[in-house]
């Protein structure tokens, strides 16, 4: 290895963090003070970290980079074995990127046990970042179901009222979910005899295994999303979670979902996938449909912006299982949209939440006249999330119809409708909050954007822009790693469509 | 005939004439040297446990040794277990120093009796005939009986041990009844003998099924499995908090160590017939561990139900009965005797306003009045329900890894379903620590022994995953003696 093992030093920095704040002693105030300037300068520093992967990066290959290897459990064949390809790359600085937005949005409105929290928030980083970069099974489980730990606590601790509640669902919902995929882990690990991801993604398992160990995988991935009607988790965890704790479910712990179906399901099962595509289809037209729906009739804030999250997952799920160099890449950038776009919406909750308390929409109304560079900023994040041209939101959505068109028609038309419906709901919402007379009088002594809050959404918003104005950057480190995989399935289906022929 | 080899049972008679010495000591030296005893017979159990590595530790491995006219054998299972029991009694008797003093209960027959016990398991685990097997039951069955009652001034302590001795006698009687059935069918009480009629194909009547079963239903006691597990609540809630945290790992350990050897070594031919017995018991256990514990609000009853859970997912690697079952075994005891001593010793720390409170709720806000006590709780919780990185969860993986590798899906399945209710009462004590408003501080944590063996029980389970290889390893080697070939 000649370079520096940049992806460890990732994932294992913030640990260091936890260290530190670990050891801090003295007055609460200045433990306080100092957890939260060590969990914000180990948050920076990993982003920068993360920023030299980027940068190491060669966009122009398909197969793992910046490849660690090390021994791990021995006599089993499962290593401890990192790597990074076009399709976890951006993940990866997803959650880099969120960490410290979610610490410096926590800077005054967590008072409570900051020093718990901000740990809780670095082993969080430390275990998504794990996830994407681990390509061993017995690795990637561990990550995997080790983000439960900290979310469990920020959900239950720093939560809201039904906190208890949500945090067990969230908690038992997820877990159900994930160790049905630990035993396909298994039955993977004892059918190519290794737990190396790469070595799995390139074995043909026997068409009679397939179907079960899609549908196990499925059982976690679908969860995560969520998928409907596997869904009812997110919007009471939503509610509950402090709104830092939002910000990484939306922004980072619903691709995980999207994320296993495109490392896992599609190029290990390849014939099961095309075997499920309708099934998901369906699933994921009626999540748009319905969902989209349902956030009409919301009346808090989260709640919307919470199945919101399901009807556009429900996109990149169709995006996903259509298996078009479109779909897959309408998907990929969908998810990251998404994951910065709901985030920062869950931030802008969280602004007005601090000042007044409530998320009750009606509440609220008139923002546009105190608030006005509040305005503006959730302008540009409502208008992401609706898909208007220029914003991320637009290819990631117009992608991913592509995609679906040239597979079924049906499923396009549906799906856009989920468009039109999203545009309504986000548009009333913003109606509802930011323009209109002010009626209470509480709402016109709202104070706008403090410094820091402007700090917060600054690079969001450029993100926003960048990413739907010149998609390509982004676009050009997935694509090899996508028509790779698309080029594997294809194979595989020519390979079981000739062994039937021969029969 | 040969001279007997003394030398492969060194141990135990080290131990037991410890134990001997001790109580002479500790009678004329009188109540002032408990303290003095009991950490005299710490380090005799060091001794011990440096008697038995030493061997192998200079071999480079063990090699299996059958002696004392072929009443014990010395092999790798019986060194790697006997080893877990001797730092399971060390830990329980750390704990129970200042706990005995503070309560009222610091005898010298105390660390003594641990002792007696010990040697007990370490026969069982040595037994290489039904009967030394039944000896070394007795031998500790019996001073555990006495252990049970220790606060003989408390009515559920006493309770506790008249329980436990009635329903150990019937566990022993059966176990007895069966050993005789087995004797008189197949005509030998050696292991090596039975083992050889079995591998020969004979011996398949009904009488010898029967002997069979009656012995797996009398260890199915022992160890606590459903459905032979219903006197485990009690007792736990009874005995006295260090006595518990000892019952929950040494005798535990031993008893499924025997359950190994008895159904591999002698029985090994017969696996097709007592693995459906076992695959039943396992998934009851789980199952029945998993949900009972949901009801619970006393955590020394919780605890019992979650060692019924625990004993099923150990069992599964003997229903899966190969060589990576037996390591998924001997991984899992390991992982699980730190992460039962840590607990119990948290227990420990729970007294208030002069007395030991055992309710769950009376943890509330732990993670405010006692954050440090509180963190290890949570890892030691976290860990029992299996959640990686945690140690506990490399206990269920290796588990769960030998059952599909052994074509048994559907108790894997069970397993995996079971872990996930269980998690909802470790969450629950989770929840309670840090979601809820504290209720009032504890009294300062008892001293320095409990808060070391807090520490340590604490760093192996959180590190586990950093440095893995020693343990598989060991454990992988010693489960490949058992299959040669």
């Amino acid at each position: 290895m000649t370079h520096l093992p940049l992806l460890s030093l990732t994932t294992f920095l913030p640990l260091a963090g936890v260290a530190a704040i670990l050891l801090l002693r003295g007055e609460e105030p200045a433990v306080a003070r100092n957890a939260r300037w060590i969990a914000l300068w180990t948050s920076l520093v990993v982003f920068v970290v993360s920023l030299l992967i980027w940068a190491n990066f060669d966009p122009t290959r398909s197969d793992f980079q910046l490849v660690e290897q090390a021994d791990w459990l021995p006599d089993f064949n499962i290593g401890y074995h990192m790597g990074v390809d076009g399709i976890s790359l951006f993940f990866i600085l997803l959650s880099t990127f969120l960490t410290p937005i979610c610490i410096i949005a926590s800077w005054t409105s967590i008072q409570r046990r900051v020093k718990e929290y901000m740990i809780a928030f670095l082993v969080l980083e430390t275990m998504m970042v794990g996830i994407f970069c681990a390509l061993d099974f017995v690795l990637f489980y561990v990550f995997f179901e080790g983000v439960l730990l900290p979310m469990f606590l920020i959900i239950g601790v720093w939560g809201g009222p039904r906190r208890v509640y949500s945090a067990f669902k969230f908690f038992l919902y997820t877990l159900l979910g994930s160790v049905l995929s630990l035993l396909a882990i298994l039955a993977i690990y004892f059918v190519t005899g290794t737990a190396d991801i790469p070595q799995a993604l390139s074995f043909n398992f026997p068409p009679s295994l397939q179907p079960w160990l899609w549908l196990a995988f499925f059982a976690s991935f679908a969860v995560k999303v969520p998928m409907w009607p596997f869904h009812t988790w997110l919007p009471d965890a939503h509610v509950e979670a402090p709104t830092a704790g939002s910000v990484i479910l939306a922004g980072v712990l619903l691709k995980l979902g999207g994320y296993g179906f495109i490392r896992f399901s599609l190029p290990m099962f390849p014939e099961a996938s095309a075997y499920f595509a309708p099934f998901v289809f369906a699933l994921s037209v009626i999540a748009i449909i319905y969902t989209s729906l349902v956030a009409l009739a919301q009346q808090d804030m989260k709640k919307l912006i919470a199945y919101s999250s399901v009807a556009h997952m429900g996109f990149v799920t169709i995006g996903i299982f259509t298996v078009t160099p479109e779909g897959l890449d309408g998907a990929m950038i969908q998810m990251l949209s998404h994951g910065v776009v709901s985030a920062a919406l869950f931030l802008c909750v969280g602004v007005v939440y601090d000042r007044l308390h409530t998320r009750e929409i009606a509440r609220y109304g008139g923002l546009a006249e105190n608030m006005p560079k509040y305005a503006c900023a959730f302008m540009v994040f409502m208008l992401a999330s609706v898909g208007l041209p220029g914003t991320s939101g637009f290819v990631g959505e117009f992608l991913s119809m592509i995609g679906a068109y040239q597979v079924n028609t049906w499923v396009a038309f549906l799906g856009t409708t989920g468009v039109i419906l999203g545009a309504a709901y986000m548009l009333w919402l913003y109606r509802r909050i930011v323009f209109e007379k002010i009626v209470h009088a509480d709402v016109r002594a709202m104070v706008d954007l403090s410094p820091r809050e402007i700090l917060v959404f600054a690079p969001m918003i450029a993100v926003v822009i960048w990413m739907g104005v010149y998609p390509s950057s982004f676009l050009k480190p997935i694509q090899p790693s996508i028509t790779n995989l698309i080029e594997r399935v294809q194979v595989s289906e020519r390979a079981a469509a000739s062994t039937l022929a021969q029969r | 005939m040969p001279a007997p080899n003394f030398m492969i049972v060194l141990p135990e008679i080290f131990l037991g004439a410890a134990a001997m010495a001790l109580l002479i000591v500790g009678v004329y030296a009188g109540p002032r040297a408990v303290r003095a005893v009991t950490w005299l017979s710490a380090l005799a159990l060091a001794v011990t446990a440096a008697i038995l590595l030493q061997p192998a530790w200079s071999a480079g491995g063990v090699t299996r040794q059958v002696g004392l006219f072929g009443m014990f054998v010395n092999d790798g299972l019986g060194v790697f277990t006997q080893t877990l029991v001797i730092v399971g009694s060390i830990l329980s008797l750390l704990i129970a120093v200042r706990y005995n003093e503070r309560e009222g209960i610091a005898r010298v027959e105390f660390p003594v009796l641990v002792l007696i016990s010990t040697a007990g398991m370490m026969m069982m685990i040595a037994a290489n005939d039904l009967i030394s097997l039944y000896l070394g039951l007795e031998l500790q069955s019996l001073a555990l009986y006495v252990l049970a009652a220790f606060a003989r001034d408390n009515v559920r302590s006493t309770e506790a041990g008249l329980k436990y001795f009635v329903l150990g006698a019937v566990a022993s009687g059966m176990l007895l009844f069966g050993a005789s059935l087995v004797y008189g069918f197949a005509g030998t009480t050696s292991f090596d003998g039975l083992a050889k009629l079995f591998a020969n194909g004979g011996g398949n009547g009904i009488g010898l099924i029967t002997g069979i079963v009656f012995i797996s239903v009398g260890l199915a006691f022992k160890v606590s499995a459903v459905p032979f597990h219903m006197w485990t609540p009690d007792v736990y809630e009874g005995a006295p908090t260090p006595v518990t945290a000892y019952f929950a790992v040494a005798p535990k350990i031993a008893a499924l160590t025997l359950f190994l050897r008895v159904m591999l070594e002698p029985f090994g031919g017969l696996a097709g017939d007592w693995q459906q017995i076992i695959w039943a018991i396992s998934a009851a256990s789980m199952v029945w561990g998993a949900f009972a514990a949901i009801a619970q609000s006393n955590i020394k009853r919780l605890m019992a139900y979650s060692s019924i859970g625990h004993v099923g997912y150990a069992l599964i690697g003997l229903a899966a009965g190969s060589a990576a079952g037996v390591r998924g075994v001997l991984v899992y005891l390991a992982i699980y005797l730190f992460m039962n001593v840590g607990t119990f010793a948290v227990i420990l720390c729970m007294r208030r306003d002069g007395k030991m409170v055992e309710g769950i709720d009376d943890l509330a806000g732990l993670s405010r009045t006692h954050p440090a006590l509180a963190l290890a709780l949570a890892i030691f919780m976290f860990s029992l329900a299996g959640i990686p990185p945690l140690a506990g969860f490399f206990g269920k993986l290796y588990v769960f890894m030998a059952a599909i590798d052994a074509g048994l899906p559907v108790l894997a399945v069970i397993g995996v379903l079971s872990s996930v209710v269980g998690a909802y009462y470790y969450l629950r004590i989770v929840k309670v620590m840090y979601f809820d408003e504290a209720r009032g501080a504890f009294e300062r944590p008892l001293g320095g022994e409990v808060a070391a063996v807090v520490l340590v029980c604490a760093i192996i389970i959180l590190f586990f995953i950093v440095w893995p290889g020693p343990l598989l390893n060991g454990a992988g080697a010693v489960a490949a003696t058992l299959f040669p070939g």
